[in-house]
Parts: structure tokens; C-alpha cells; sequence
């Protein structure tokens, strides 16, 4: 359990670490639980949909799309079932939020579920975990029951004539299945090779080529939350374009890593790391920042981030003066992902940093696209090879070379996602991985850790 | 194998099971979805999904076995031959990395006695170092069969591994697992 700032807003994590709440439906029906379905239920589905557009909230899941935009690009005129699905894959390294939802409040998750599945009219829903969850799909498995039998969930909802199904279905470990059309083929029973585009969106065509609309866990979690307040009240929560809260998560080098709500631009990354995480260990120094899970860029302590933000107004940050909401680290050049503050500082060796991230893409690459997957495969051989010994002057270019044939030639997102932290450390870091090619036994940092 | 052969001859799963996967098959709009929950749940009571086992869950899908094979051949937790009996899992990703999990990988090869990746002689303990397990804020993260353990490095690597070897790990309130740790009481009036 993290320990709460002071200065957080919680919503959606209100009651979360609360100790005389529980995730049984008795402790979320005593503090309103449900009462947001029923006041949707009141509305008309187009209405909801309406809510969640005026908004503004924009997906959690990494992408940062508006979720009422999302939820327009349903086909509605086909004629064919219309399915919801919830993206709790959660495997973006560094982001451990959707579990804190699920495992200790996940009538949220379901009251937010239900309530976009009347919005878009889906009559079968699914939960989509990752299968390293094991108690996690236990508890959501129990949580549908006790809303079934109290009639938020399943067959004629709250005595209406809208029924909506639930199933929690388990994934088997693999990355892959968090990209949507992956997911959706995973789902059909197949290998999750994520689809061609377009369609850009499975609203048009996803499950079992109907309508789909895939949303992250805290997004629908949001979705109860706009329900309550109204989507124009919500809207005011955080700053124009980013809206709402964020659960941001912080790992690595921090005294007090953790997960932590704070409404969208309420305090930059310098504070997140030196206020709210409590700095760095002592006598250490800040190495670099990996802003949005590890397929974000890297920032680095000691750059400065300069140019015209959206509204016409020009910044001019260091690394700790990005605005932690959607535009600032996007601003910076990285992205907010998913949420997911990795903190290095300078004992990492920044190579090995590296290697480990590419042992990671090459692991989980589907092996679809050929750029993707043999490229995946060098970066993590190369990085490997320069942290056992084997460096080279020009291995920072070789990277850069094979990153850049990946980036713009895959189906998905995830040769993007691989090819991004090469791009990020080789150019930002170019002398660490230039001066590996003269290290030795003899001077290597002592105080370095392994990571790879 | 010929399409006479009955399902019962070809796999034998106790009656458990077979309920359960009765029970999730017809909760899919098609068949075929309940792939992974029917592997899961065949490999959660033998351990793994072999040839045979691949094919009764095809044939209880009305799919062909190689249906069944690339998803064991592609998901990484799914298996062809079983993990030990009591399985852990140290996170390589990393945020657990640079809170020192290869560390803590090689100090468990060392005290279980296995090395990363392979299951013991005596098929009792299996190591696999694997990719994120989001829990990162309390890395490394570690799990043994299905409950996960925070902040196991250094000394309380070794501590925890000395306890996992005597059989004495639950109910250690230091190495409370995040599943233990979770209030999941119904709230008194």
C-alpha cells in the first residue's frame, strides 16, 4: 500500500486504502455504490453518451483518446451486437493502478461498466485481465455475482428491460494482449496478433467483427464518476483538454514510490519526485526519467524542454517543471502513457537500463511484422552484447539504424513502443553509450546494480 | 487420433473440472473464446496442456488441436511441461530491477537450488524470471503459485527464500503477501 499525500485528490482511489472498507458490495452500497447506475438508468443512452463527451476525459489506458469521441465511432446501423470490453491487461512496465481498482474497489469497475455498456447498448460485456492476477479475477468473479444478485448486473438490470452480461476472462502473460485489436483477437480464442488498419477503431469492427468499444479500467471507472458530478462539472477537474484525475505510478529509485491521485496539472514531475515520493536516496543525484511506462522516451535530469504549448503560450522547462497531466510530457517530447514514473538516478548504468527495456520488447513482440520482431530481437542483442564486454564505438549508431526501421513500419503501436526508448537513450545518453566501448573490469562503476 | 475415440478415454480431469469448464464455455457468444479459460483450467489440475490434452480441448471446442498448440506455443505462461510444485516468479522488468531483482533471481538459483528458468531434479521448487508484474511501486516482486510478495531483495531475499525452503512463509506478518493483505471481509452493521 502507498502511503496518501496530503495533497492528493482522490476519486477514484477514494476508498481504495481505506481500512474499514472492504471490496465486498456492502461497503460499496454504503458509500453510494450504485446510485450513479440508477441516475444513468433515468437518462436516455444517448445522454450518457453525451456526459461522458462533455467530459473530456480521455483514455488511461496509455493512448490518452477522448473516450466520448471513442464511444461516437460506433457503428450503431449495422444491426449487429454491440460489445464492451475492459482493458485490464495492465502490463506496461511501471503501471500498477487498474490493480489497486480491481483487487480493493471493483464495484466501481463494474458500476462504470454498466453503465457504458446502457450508453452504447452492449448486452455482453467482458473483462479482459491479465492472467498474473490470480486473485484479481477471483474478486471481480465475486463482485459481478453480488451485483448480480442484487440487480445492477446481468439480466434486466435494476427491473428494466436492459440485460448486460459480464465475463472476466483471463489472458496467459502475454504484453501484446493490452493493444486493443491484439486483445480482441485474444478474446475470439486466437494468437493475439493485433489487427490491420484500418479500421482504426473496433467501434466499427472488433469482436467477432461487431461493434466493440475497448476502454481502459480507470477510464470506466471515470465514467461512474461523470455520472455523479455531471460531465460539465467533471470537466473542470484538472485543466482544459485534461481533464479529471490521474493515477499516476512511481517506481524505481524514489524514497517513497507509490501510486498517487492528483487532479490533471496539480504539480509538476519535480514535485511528484522530490515532495511527494520524498526524493531521491540520500547523497544521490537524479540520472533521468521515463515519464509514461517504458515505452515513453526518456527524459534526461538535465535537459531543457522549450517550445509553444496548444494554447499559444511558450515554456520553458527543466526536467522537474513538466506539468504532470496528458500535454505536458507530450509537450517534453515523451508521453504520459500510462501514468507509470520510472526514476533512475546516477548509479544506473544507463545501458544496462537500456538492455533491459529491449530484453523486454523482445520478448513480448508477437513476431507479426518482420521489422518489429527481428528488430526487436537485434536492439536486445546489441545491448546485451555491450553490457557483457563486447562494446563498440559505433553501436550507438547500429541502434539508432535498426530503431529507425521499425518506427511507422508495423501494424500496431508496439514497433513504436520498441523503437521509441533506443531512439530516446541513444540520443540522449549518445557518450555513455559511446564511452562503453572503454570500459573494463577496472573501471566500471563500483556502485552500479545489475539489470541485466 | 480418430474422431471415434470419447472424450473420456483420451483425457482423463476430475469431475471438478469438467464441471468448471461446462460452466465457462457456454458463457461465450463463440466457442472458440473459451480457449484460454478451458487451457487454464486443464493446466491448473495437470500442471501443463500436452498433445493429448490439446486435443480434448479441441475437440470439446469443435476446433482442430493446432488451434489449441499455438496459443500454448505463443502465451508465456501457458506450459508443455509443468513448473515444479511450488513455482516462483521474481520480476526481471525494470522498475523491479533497479530495486535489485537480478539479485534477488540469483540469490533463489542459489538457495532453491534451480536455476532460472529450469524446474529442480526433484520437480519441488521452479524459478522464472519474468516480465512486469505491475506492482512496481514495491519492487521486486515476487510470486509463489498465485500470491505475491513485495520488496523481496538483500537480506530479505535471502530471509524469504530460507522461509519458503522450511515451509514457513504464511503467516510470516513481514512477508505478507499482497493478497493476504487485501480487507476482503463483509463490513459488520
Amino acid at each position: 500500500m502507498s502511503e496518501q499525500s496530503p495533497k492528493e485528490r482522490r476519486i477514484i482511489l477514494k476508498y481504495a486504502d481505506d481500512p474499514a472498507y472492504s471490496n465486498r458490495i456492502d461497503c460499496y452500497l454504503r458509500v453510494g455504490g450504485y446510485q450513479n447506475l440508477k441516475k444513468a438508468f433515468a437518462m436516455k443512452p444517448e445522454e450518457v453518451g453525451e456526459e461522458v463527451l462533455k467530459s473530456g476525459v480521455r483514455g488511461r489506458g496509455g493512448a490518452g483518446f477522448p473516450a466520448g469521441m471513442k464511444w461516437k465511432f460506433l457503428d450503431r446501423k449495422s444491426g449487429k451486437p454491440i460489445y464492451l470490453i475492459c482493458n485490464a491487461d495492465e502490463s506496461e512496465p511501471g503501471t500498477f493502478k487498474d490493480r489497486q481498482i480491481m483487487y480493493k474497489d471493483p464495484h466501481q469497475l463494474i458500476e462504470g461498466m454498466m453503465i457504458s455498456a446502457y450508453a452504447i447498448g452492449a448486452s455482453q460485456a467482458f473483462i479482459y485481465i491479465r492472467a498474473e492476477f490470480h486473485e484479481g479475477a477471483r474478486i471481480l468473479n465475486r463482485a459481478i455475482s453480488e451485483a448480480k444478485d442484487k440487480g445492477f448486473c446481468g439480466n434486466n438490470i435494476l427491473g428494466s428491460d436492459f440485460s448486460c452480461d459480464l465475463v472476466v476472462h483471463r489472458g496467459a502473460g502475454a504484453y501484446i494482449c493490452g493493444e486493443e485489436t491484439g486483445l480482441i483477437e485474444s478474446l475470439e480464442g486466437k494468437r493475439p496478433n493485433p489487427r490491420i488498419k484500418p479500421p482504426y477503431f473496433p467501434a466499427v469492427l472488433g469482436l467477432y467483427q461487431c461493434p466493440t468499444i475497448v476502454n481502459n479500467v480507470e477510464t470506466l471507472c471515470n465514467v461512474r464518476h461523470i455520472i455523479e458530478m455531471g460531465g460539465e462539472e467533471f470537466s473542470k477537474i484538472g485543466k482544459p483538454n485534461n481533464t479529471g484525475t490521474r493515477i499516476w505510478c512511481v517506481s524505481g529509485q524514489v524514497m517513497k514510490p507509490g501510486y498517487y491521485e492528483f487532479e490533471c496539472g496539480a504539480l509538476t514531475l519535480g514535485q511528484m519526485i522530490f515532495d511527494v515520493c520524498g526524493g531521491l536516496r540520500p547523497g544521490r543525484s537524479l540520472k533521468a526519467v521515463i515519464p509514461g511506462g517504458s515505452s515513453a522516451k526518456v527524459l534526461r535530469a538535465d535537459e531543457r524542454f522549450s517550445g509553444t504549448l496548444k494554447d499559444g503560450t511558450a515554456f520553458d522547462w527543466g526536467l522537474g517543471d513538466i506539468p504532470l497531466d496528458f500535454d505536458g510530457p507530450m509537450s517534453a517530447g515523451s508521453m504520459s502513457g500510462s501514468g507509470g514514473i520510472i526514476v533512475m538516478d546516477d548509479t544506473v548504468d544507463i545501458v544496462q537500463a537500456m538492455a533491459n527495456i529491449n530484453a523486454f520488447y523482445a520478448h513480448e513482440s508477437c513476431g507479426q511484422c518482420t521489422p518489429c520482431r527481428e528488430g526487436s530481437l537485434w536492439m536486445r542483442k546489441i545491448t546485451q552484447r555491450m553490457c557483457s564486454g563486447g562494446a563498440r564505438k559505433e553501436d550507438a549508431d547500429l541502434l539508432l539504424s535498426v530503431a529507425k526501421q521499425i518506427e511507422g513500419r508495423t501494424i500496431c503501436a508496439f514497433g513504436e513502443a520498441a523503437a521509441w526508448p533506443t531512439q530516446s537513450f541513444v540520443t540522449k545518453f549518445k557518450d555513455d553509450f559511446i564511452n562503453k566501448a572503454s570500459e573494463t573490469a577496472e573501471n566500471r562503476d563500483p556502485k552500479s546494480l545489475q539489470l541485466i | 487420433m480418430s474422431a471415434t475415440v470419447k472424450m473420456e478415454n483420451l483425457l482423463k480431469l476430475s469431475a471438478e473440472t469438467l464441471a468448471k469448464i461446462d460452466e465457462v464455455v457456454p458463457k461465450y457468444p463463440q466457442k472458440r473464446s473459451a480457449a484460454l479459460m478451458v487451457i487454464h483450467l486443464v493446466q491448473d489440475e495437470l500442471g501443463a496442456v500436452d498433445d493429448t490434452a490439446c486435443e480434448w480441448i479441441a475437440k470439446r471446442l469443435e476446433l482442430q488441436p493446432i488451434n489449441i498448440k499455438e496459443l500454448i506455443t505463443f502465451y508465456p505462461m501457458l506450459r508443455e511441461n509443468p513448473w515444479g510444485r511450488k513455482h516462483v516468479r521474481v520480476c526481471r522488468t525494470l522498475p523491479c530491477a533497479l530495486r535489485g531483482s537480478y539479485g534477488t533471481c540469483k540469490t533463489f538459483e542459489k538457495m532453491l537450488g534451480v536455476k532460472e528458468g529450469h524446474v529442480r531434479e526433484d520437480g519441488e521448487y521452479s524459478l522464472e524470471f519474468m516480465e512486469c508484474l505491475a506492482d512496481c511501486g514495491q519492487g521486486p516482486v515476487v510470486i509463489v503459485d498465485e500470491k505475491t510478495y513485495e520488496n523481496i531483495e538483500g537480506e530479505r531475499a535471502t530471509k524469504f527464500a530460507e522461509l519458503l525452503l522450511d515451509g514457513k512463509l504464511d503467516g510470516v506478518e513481514e512477508f505478507k503477501s499482497y493478497e493476504d493483505s487485501l480487507n476482503q471481509q463483509i463490513p459488520k452493521q
